[in-house]
């Protein structure tokens, strides 16, 4: 079997940036890893095929060993459409972490961390004020003192 | 013409009710109706697939008309109907459940008009990846249920889903790279995606690519099931969806990459090369697990973690590769799903009633609503393998197994199994001396409404009287049931259905060890596939003879 040395080098530098970009704690920079890695694999899928050859549009006098392989063409189709779909929703929840937090950073479960001095607290039961549920975040809410984190630190 | 013919229809019927429901966005109670019917229609059409399997073995149909292994083939064997009727049975009462809290709630408008075709194109990507015949449409099974997952995880778009389902998303997303470049690599050592044909196919391969190959698949299959390392992502992102979404991820998702390392093991890579590693693999998956879920205050994050620890027993029968280990494990799949399943829709009615899921503030629900109790109990006995009930008989088949391999590091698998199930037991017994036993004044942080409800003696089972408190989870909103009969009928019958399981036991585990034997025996499937006699020159996998 013949290897396309291009098609190699290619791939190997989509995925070595991919994982690099997964490694990094902002999500847009995690979702273009991810779609790099996706297009590393497509052309993974595609130098499966072996050489290029003819379309593989049926014709009498053509060798069979003359025509390109359709399978991984067919592979890939389906992997592409997959992966739009995937950076699409990917886009979608990132600009609602956005618009929720202001911030494109994979942030951290806060239940990991004190998993062993959980608090008891309860936003919606226990706050003073109603919970602020606008997608807008005003300033002094943070600091107020019926916010989780400060009672939290309260506590500790 | 075979039975397995009709076998596609379980993967579009769902679809079907899917587009349906999407017609309807604008009438909910059509919407619900629509997507009952159809699922019971498919949960039918299922049970006739799984006794054609039962009483004539393997079968298989070839799409389009063109010949295996070229065209997409699904099998319908024992194991995998037997995964479709229960899976199907298990959505069927997560579905009803979650119109019935929509129901009782009334807000059936916005994100939650989403919900019932999402729902549907889940559960036909999980019908899917159950039948499918090649690689290629497993993937694509996969792809369809975790695209669907990734809606139902974000649903209303919160703070906290928005930052699990980023979790979740991207974990996936890696998983199934893995998982495709794994079938691109095996395909160009093989020239072929068809999984029977590749049974033929791979052993001729060198050992050392076949070695290579088979790890690929199981580390991408092992993140979708959630095998310790590799499981992390799990506890974190499940507790934050609504409770119907967590009980049908809870249920049915980890299980497809069961399956699917299930067949990986059986049918592609026979032999028990890899059983060592599998075998510490297990052991760590329910102990690290297990302790897990011990250190948790709220009960779903809790279940969550039992969820890992539990896969580990399914981990553990398969590497043993005996009759009896597979028999044992194909039997804790369909057990796991339906109990796993009820536990979370009982939290589900928990956090409602109660207010909160977090253990530090619940207390007195025993008192408050008796049914509630019941309902947590028996599903939660049966988790922890206390006999009679079904978690005991695949779980004393399991260690059965262990023991007849004798090998030291089988018995220590043996030990950590029985620890696993007696820690199980301690995290359900934490459960139901805080949140159902004590009173709540005792809570480390006792919940307000929770202490009146309880003093002045009326076990309230509407918000009515609650409604007045300034601020607090009732304030702004209706008159709501705290426990409407539409959410605890399905948990009821999740919860029978249970029961039924150790009930019927005796031909669930003839049908079990049928399916594992012809699993092991791989001829039957890639005769059914590729016509008989083709599968002649595949070696039975190792523990085949009885």
């Amino acid at each position: 079997m013949t290897v396309n040395i291009t098609l190699l080098v290619v791939m190997g530098t989509l995925f070595a940036v991919g994982v690099y970009l997964i490694l990094e704690r902002s999500l847009t920079r995690v979702m273009l890893g991810l779609m790099l890695i996706t297009n590393g694999a497509n052309l993974l899928i595609l130098s499966t095929g072996g050489p290029a050859g003819l379309a593989p549009l049926f014709g009498k006098d053509i060798p069979p060993e003359a025509y390109n392989d359709p399978l991984p063409q067919a592979l890939i189709l389906t992997s592409i459409v997959i992966s739009f779909a995937v950076t699409a929703f990917l886009l979608g929840i990132i600009y609602r972490s956005w618009v929720l937090s202001r911030q494109d950073e994979v942030q951290d479960d806060i239940e990991d961390r004190r998993v062993a001095n959980q608090p008891s607290f309860d936003a919606e039961d226990d706050a003073e004020m109603p919970a602020e549920t606008t997608e807008f975040i005003k300033a002094e809410a943070e600091e107020s003192p019926g916010t989780p984190t400060s009672r939290a630190k309260g506590e500790e | 013409m075979n039975a397995a013919s009709v076998a596609p229809l379980a993967v579009i019927l769902p679809f079907i009710g899917a587009a349906l429901a999407f017609l309807f966005i604008r009438h909910p109670k059509a919407q619900r109706t629509v997507t009952i019917s159809t699922l019971a229609l498919t949960l039918c059409l299922e049970a006739f697939l799984l006794y054609s399997a039962w009483t004539q073995g393997v079968q298989a149909v070839t799409l389009g008309g063109w010949p295996p292994p070229f065209g997409i083939s699904m099998v319908v064997d024992e194991f995998s109907s037997l995964m479709l009727v229960v899976s199907t049975t298990v959505s069927l009462a997560v579905l009803v459940y979650a119109a019935g809290q929509g129901m009782a709630d009334g807000d059936e408008d916005g994100p939650v008009s989403i919900f019932h075709p999402t729902y549907m194109i889940l559960v036909a990507g999980v019908s899917n990846a159950f039948l499918a015949g090649d690689l290629f449409n497993l993937y694509v099974g996969f792809e369809i249920l975790l695209t669907a997952s990734y809606v139902l995880m974000t649903l209303g778009g919160t703070g906290p889903r928005v930052r699990a389902g980023v979790t979740y998303v991207v974990v996936s997303v890696i998983s199934s790279v893995l998982f495709l470049v794994s079938i691109a690599m095996i395909y160009a050592a093989t020239g072929t995606i068809n999984m029977a044909d590749l049974a033929l196919r791979l052993d001729a391969l060198d050992p050392g690519t076949n070695m290579m190959l088979h790890l690929m698949l199981v580390v991408a299959f092992g993140i979708k099931a959630a095998m310790f390392p590799l499981s992390f992502w799990l506890p974190d992102s499940y507790p934050t969806a609504p409770a119907p979404v967590t009980a049908v991820f809870a249920g049915l998702l980890t299980k497809v990459g069961v399956y699917a390392l299930v067949r990986t093991e059986t049918l592609l890579f026979p032999g028990d090369r890899i059983n060592s590693f599998l075998m510490v693999t297990a052991l760590l998956t329910m102990v690290v697990g297990i302790l897990g879920a011990i250190a948790q205050i709220d009960i779903k994050r809790m279940l969550s973690f039992t969820l890992v620890s539990h896969i580990g027993y399914m981990v553990f029968g398969l590497a043993m590769s005996s009759l009896l280990g597979l028999a044992s494990t194909v039997y804790y799949v369909a057990h796991h799903i339906t109990v796993q399943t009820s536990l979370f829709l009982v939290a589900g009615l928990i956090d409602r009633r109660g207010g909160t899921t977090n253990m530090d503030r619940l207390g007195g629900l025993a008192r408050l609503s008796p049914l509630l109790a019941v309902l947590f109990f028996i599903p939660a006995m049966n988790l922890a393998g206390i006999p009679p009930f079904s978690g005991f008989l695949g779980k004393l088949g399991l260690l059965q197994a262990g023991v007849d391999l004798g090998t030291p590091l089988a018995y220590v698998l043996v030990a950590g199994g029985a620890a696993t199930s007696l820690l199980t037991l301690l995290a359900m017994a934490r459960v139901w001396n805080r949140a159902f036993w004590r009173t709540p004044e005792d809570a480390e942080h006792p919940d307000p409404v929770l202490v009146a409800t309880t003093s002045d003696g009326s076990a309230l089972r509407t918000s009515r009287l609650l409604t007045d408190q300034p601020s607090g989870r009732f304030s702004g909103k209706g008159v709501m049931d705290l426990l409407p009969r539409t959410m605890v009928g399905p948990t009821m019958a999740l919860v029978a259905v249970g029961v039924a399981l150790t009930l019927f036991a005796g031909p669930l585990f003839q049908l079990s060890g049928q399916a594992a034997g012809s699993m092991l025996e791989r001829t039957p499937y890639i005769d059914a596939v590729l016509g008989p006699g083709a599968g002649a020159g595949a070696a039975p996998d190792a523990g085949a003879a009885p």
